[in-house]
């Protein structure tokens, strides 16, 4: 009683969601080359690349930080993206005092235009029940232990709002260009489950 | 409506795995599925409200039994049932001659909870944006709201304290426009809660959970500044916001 099994029975939904698709192509409801154009757009262009560019934006422009902690549906429309799911963003972001979590605890509510479709983790039971009742637990089962002294903040999706962390800038990364510090932000650190490990080759 | 969905706090789903890989998709039908739904709903008239209940009014052993895209395939086939997009008999047709095995059937899962799906309502006016009543700082309860319909209010939050954070702006009501009975558009606040206010003193002291909530979901606690939010609330002009 996972949840988060997938189904590949081809009597199963694989066949209900074919017969759906051609029942609702032939009233004319829907184009079959629509919904793979929607599927082409997550599966290959909206992803957590977009999240990283945020952020590594945010790390090296002081002004576009401001703008994307006053409003960050407006800077990140600044890069290009936008879409559903996406039409009120907000950006939080970790200190080392302060780090943020995000959850959907009543279904799997997540900002698609800056991480495109959310992983299987996000939606599962697992996570949606304990993110907001044992955050630090939930971090260490990706790993992260957090400092006692460290606030933790959880964001609940619960209304229109989706939520956008701003990692912690890693030390060692003051040379980098803003395209090579985007390769180091992971969607985990975007969510709040892990922080950005610093550049793995050796400091010089 | 108090249903499996709302599981904030629930005990027992154990640790969050992480897969290998993860594909956006596990299967071809995920994606198309999630195409279909994506291009159909808004031109038939399902809003995003309504979607997410029709995934809520699921029987509770099934939702919990279904993956997340068993969840939406579900909900879709309500819906279309519901909305006359397609009679089940056309469904149930189209589904032989693609053999698909008998599964859900959409209106089963509509009768099997009380709580009905859309009433054909006509859309009440929608008031111009209200004033916000509560303001940054100002100590909130949220009311012990138990609707049979959709709601926004988790369970673990009914009767707690809290903080309004912020004021997101004016929203359209998830409650009422999830049943097409209005879009009753209200402010919406971030709300802080500590974790110790949630879940007892077991609980950390350094941890809050902030959860968006319309107005219609809290009550004052006290009204020590009264006349402060009332004039900050004057000086909002913001157009009503859509559920994107």
């Amino acid at each position: 009683m996972s949840g988060d099994h997938h189904n590949t029975e081809e009597s199963g939904p694989a066949a209900r969601v074919k017969a759906i698709e051609e029942l609702l192509a032939s009233k004319g409801l829907i184009d079959p080359a629509t919904v793979d154009a929607i599927v082409d757009t997550y599966e290959n262009k909206v992803g957590p690349r977009n999240g990283a560019r945020v952020v590594a934006k945010a790390w090296t422009d002081p002004a576009y930080r401001r703008r994307l902690l006053a409003d960050a549906t407006a800077a990140v429309r600044e890069l290009g993206y936008a879409g559903p799911e996406g039409g009120h963003l907000v950006a939080v972001e970790n200190t080392a005092r302060v780090h943020n979590l995000v959850v959907c605890t009543l279904c799997s509510c997540y900002p698609w235009p800056v991480l495109g479709l959310p992983p299987v983790w996000y939606k599962s039971f697992a996570y949606r029940s304990r993110a907001v009742s044992d955050p630090r637990g939930v971090m260490k089962d990706f790993g992260l232990e957090l400092a006692p002294e460290v606030e933790v903040r959880v964001w609940d999706s619960s209304a229109e709002i989706r939520y956008l962390v701003i990692p912690e800038r890693p030390a060692g990364t003051d040379r980098m260009s803003e395209a090579e510090l985007a390769e180091l932000v992971t969607r985990d650190s975007m969510v709040g489950v892990a922080k950005v490990a610093p550049p793995k080759r050796a400091a010089r | 409506m108090n249903g499996v969905h709302d599981m904030g706090g629930m005990d027992g789903f154990g640790p969050v795995v992480r897969e290998v890989g993860e594909p956006v998709f596990h299967a071809d039908w995920e994606g198309r599925l999630y195409g279909i739904v994506g291009g159909l709903l808004g031109g038939v008239g399902v809003n995003i409200d309504e979607f997410r209940h029709a995934v809520e009014r699921i029987p509770p052993a099934r939702y919990l039994a279904s993956s997340y895209y068993e969840r939406w395939l579900a909900a879709l086939e309500t819906l279309l049932v519901e909305h006359g997009v397609a009679t089940r008999e056309e469904l149930r047709a189209s589904f032989a001659k693609f053999g698909a095995d008998a599964g859900i059937d959409a209106a089963s899962i509509a009768r099997a909870v009380q709580t009905k799906g859309p009433a054909p309502l006509k859309e009440a006016g929608d008031a111009k944006a209200p004033r916000a009543r509560f303001a940054k700082g100002d100590r909130v309860r949220a009311r012990n709201l138990n609707p049979p319909g959709h709601t926004r209010l988790p369970r673990f939050v009914r009767g707690r304290s809290g903080v309004v954070a912020r004021d997101w702006g004016v929203f359209v009501f998830a409650d009422t426009n999830a049943h097409h009975a209005g879009k009753k558009p209200q402010h919406c606040y971030s709300v802080a809660f500590d974790a110790r206010e949630l879940w007892g003193k077991p609980a950390r002291t350094r941890e809050r959970i902030y959860i968006d909530l319309w107005e219609d979901y809290l009550e004052p606690i006290e009204s020590k500044s009264k006349s402060k939010p009332r004039r900050k609330a004057q000086a909002r002009k913001k157009s009503v916001r859509r559920p994107s």
